[in-house]
């Protein structure tokens, strides 16, 4: 049997709200396939599925906000039975029964037997069967109130004897759901803790070079010439690209660190950090950049903006970012110091491309440059390798017609 | 005023004996000595021999004389030392007194009133200290009185007497001394109905008799707490008077019953079975019980105290039922 957990779209989700199936009992799924739409702080995501099964059972029903890594589903692995579930379910909850019994307080009464001195009330009975003990302790009460105010007791911790929830927790929990749901708010607030967590926990260090465009530029031009608005390239891309293509050189700017050690990522995926109209920011990832040609990549980049800007992303987006790419030049600045959203290893930062004074072979002239700047973790990486990383993307900036490799 | 209890029983008994010459008090040691609890003393001078009647030591026959006076038109109070002795009387008291009604078909009523003392917490042993209310709370045809207040023992006597059938009364021998306030309202207090002796939030305390005042003890430790412990006195314990339970739970939304008798299908046990089946769904919590260690009980001071329900075992029950220990 297969579990299909809540998974974790952003270091800052714990808990998510499912919105919606995308899928019922009995179908078949494939790895990728969107399986439910999940409401995080920051937008809804539709949801993939990493293996491949027959969906058995729907074990929450829409509308619920679970911690991440609740069990949404179970799946039958090919050649599996109900009957295989059933039993694995059994086998489980029996677990989790024998669990929750060893965790109980060591002074949790047990069965009155024989007269006992000891100055103890009548012992509530512990609960003896498997049944009772996975079952959760809610009060009469504290249940018919939560039917009255729909507040899901799933979610509800108690506070009562042997952790019953009471009436006092339900109306605690009605009274948080009934705050309505901010998400500007939410959004600040998960931002907050991502950068906080960055900024306590990353040793940044913070590197940046001047990189002329001006090859780039005129192909560029060259390249637009004769072709439809919506059919030309913006230098965003082959400044993506070109990022791409120096991480495969330095991998140890590509990837997380976690349980100290770096974790090189599975591909290049560049996380694209797009400001949101109604304010925050949301950086999904564009995946295996380094494979894509220019054209590709400048239509998967405006998909990204419209459907990030829409809400409306995929799970593999706001997961699977290994590094971050953030371009600020719209906005007329000239240099970024990025924070490194966590728990990746690199943020690359553009400026503006401007007209500037340039020296190139001893004679000063005017060119196109950009500032592009590194913020890397000095945990995964030091500044000798970044400096050679930002060389090589000003090096690969000067060849632009070498950009625009990749398969189809 | 203030007053005893035992001079509330005493002025109660007085006032029936000098109002109705129906009335005759009749037991052990009722007369010559005084009563066992010194609560007749003086009687058998002011209202002679006749009318307090010093009884064998066959609580059968005194009882079975005392019903069969009332059948005859007389209003007997007779008096049982203590409850562990009235089991002797058992069979006149539940076969005879309680059934005349519905056996003559209506024809014969028992107007009898029978006190007994009651509870332990005097180092008498177990012979003279037991609590068995609720083997006469069981028995249909009969009412069973168990006044725990000064205005109680002053005033449920009169109604017990202007009862047409049998009433038993039970009366903690630990409250004879205790010194209290008579209200004004002594002269209405009724036998039907339960009363809250003091307003609560957050958990009922239910008690009766001898531990009523532990309750009361027990919310005032529990409001230095925070918790406002409402304490409720049973008064009647049979019939019961379900309404104000029940208001009272589903108000509190928990229950403590505290019962000096042994737990194992205590009075306790029966408010407990009534919440439960009336007031379910209003609960916030179980019902729990606090009542005495399920031993006989001992003589050495020391562990009578730690049989009997005490002011630490409530206040215990109570937290852990607020889920704060």
């Amino acid at each position: 049997m297969i579990e299909f957990k809540l998974p974790s779209l952003g270091a800052e989700m714990d808990e998510g709200t499912l919105l919606e199936w995308k899928v019922k009992p009995g179908d078949h799924v494939k790895r990728g396939d969107v399986v439910a739409v999940i409401d995080t702080s920051k937008s809804a995501i539709d949801v993939e599925i990493w293996e491949e099964g027959e969906i058995y059972e729907l074990v929450h029903e829409p509308n619920e906000t679970l911690p991440v890594g609740t069990v949404l589903a179970l799946l039958l692995q090919p050649g599996e039975t109900p009957a295989h579930a059933e039993e694995e379910k059994r086998r489980k909850a029996a677990e989790t029964a024998a669990a929750a019994l060893a965790s109980a307080p060591a002074s949790a009464p047990t069965p009155a037997s024989a007269p006992t001195p000891a100055p103890s009330p009548s012992p509530m009975p512990a609960a003896t069967t498997e049944a009772a003990a996975s079952r959760r302790r809610i009060s009469p009460a504290a249940r018919a109130r939560a039917q009255e105010l729909e507040v899901d007791l799933a979610v509800v911790t108690g506070t009562g004897p042997q952790g019953a929830i009471t009436l006092e927790d339900v109306a605690k929990a009605a009274a948080a759901a009934a705050q309505p749901r901010d998400r500007a708010v939410e959004m600040r607030r998960a931002i907050a803790a991502a950068m906080a967590r960055s900024k306590r926990e990353i040793p940044h260090y913070y590197l940046a070079t001047d990189i002329p465009l001006v090859g780039a530029g005129r192909w560029l031009a060259a390249r637009n010439a004769g072709r439809s608005v919506t059919e030309r390239v913006l230098m965003a891309v082959p400044l993506l690209k070109a990022v791409a293509l120096a991480l495969k050189k330095y991998p140890e700017l590509n990837g997380y660190f976690r349980d100290g050690a770096l974790q090189p990522g599975s591909g290049i995926h560049l996380g694209v950090a797009i400001s949101l109209r109604q304010g925050g920011l949301i950086a999904p990832a564009i995946h295996d950049v380094d494979a894509m040609r220019l054209d590709d990549l400048m239509h998967a980049l405006t998909d990204l903006v419209a459907r990030a800007r829409a809400l409306s992303l995929k799970s593999s987006e706001m997961s699977d970012a290994t590094v971050t790419v953030t371009n600020l030049g719209d906005q007329g600045v000239d240099l970024v110091h990025g924070v490194i959203y966590p728990p990746q290893v690199a943020l690359v930062g553009f400026g503006k491309v401007a007209l500037r004074p340039w020296v190139e072979d001893g004679q000063i002239t005017v060119a196109p440059v950009v500032t592009a700047s590194l913020s890397a973790d000095h945990r995964a990486s030091d500044g000798h390798r970044g400096a050679l990383f930002l060389s090589e993307v000003a090096a690969l900036l000067q060849e632009p017609e070498k950009l625009d490799t990749g398969a189809g | 005023m203030t007053m005893t209890y035992r001079e509330a029983v005493r002025q109660a008994l007085r006032e029936a004996l000098a109002n109705d010459p129906r009335v005759f008090l009749m037991g052990e040691d009722v007369g010559r000595y005084g009563g066992t609890y010194a609560v007749s003393k003086g009687f058998i001078e002011e209202f002679g021999p006749e009318r307090i009647r010093d009884a064998p030591l066959s609580e059968l026959a005194f009882v079975g004389a005392g019903i069969g006076a009332a059948l005859g038109g007389m209003r007997p109070i007779v008096e049982v030392m203590t409850v562990n002795f009235s089991l002797l009387a058992l069979d006149q008291i539940v076969n005879t007194a309680a059934l005349f009604r519905h056996m003559s078909g209506g024809q014969f009523s028992v107007p009898v009133v029978i006190r007994m003392a009651t509870g332990a917490g005097r180092q008498l042993a177990a012979q003279h200290s037991h609590s068995l209310e609720n083997w006469y709370a069981h028995v249909p045809g009969i009412t069973v009185l168990a006044p725990a207040t000064i205005d109680d023992a002053r005033g449920m006597l009169r109604p017990a007497l202007a009862d047409p059938d049998p009433v038993v009364i039970f009366e903690h021998a630990l409250l004879y001394n205790f010194e209290g306030e008579l209200s004004d309202a002594w002269g209405s207090v009724d036998i039907r109905s339960a009363k809250i002796l003091r307003p609560g939030r957050d958990v009922t305390l239910i008690a009766y008799g001898g531990t009523v005042w532990k309750a009361l003890d027990a919310a005032k430790e529990l409001a230095a707490e925070g918790i406002e412990a409402e304490v409720l006195d049973l008064r009647v314990l049979r019939p019961l008077d379900d309404a104000t339970v029940m208001g009272s739970v589903r108000r509190t939304r928990r229950a403590v019953v505290v019962d000096e008798g042994w737990r194992t299908g205590s009075l306790a046990a029966e408010v407990m079975a009534r919440i439960v089946e009336q007031a379910f769904y209003d609960l916030d919590a179980p019902p729990v019980r606090v009542c005495s260690e399920e031993v006989p009980m001992p003589y050495a001071k020391h562990l009578e105290d730690a049989a009997l329900p005490q002011v630490p075992k409530i206040v215990a029950a109570v937290r852990q039922l607020l889920g704060k220990t």
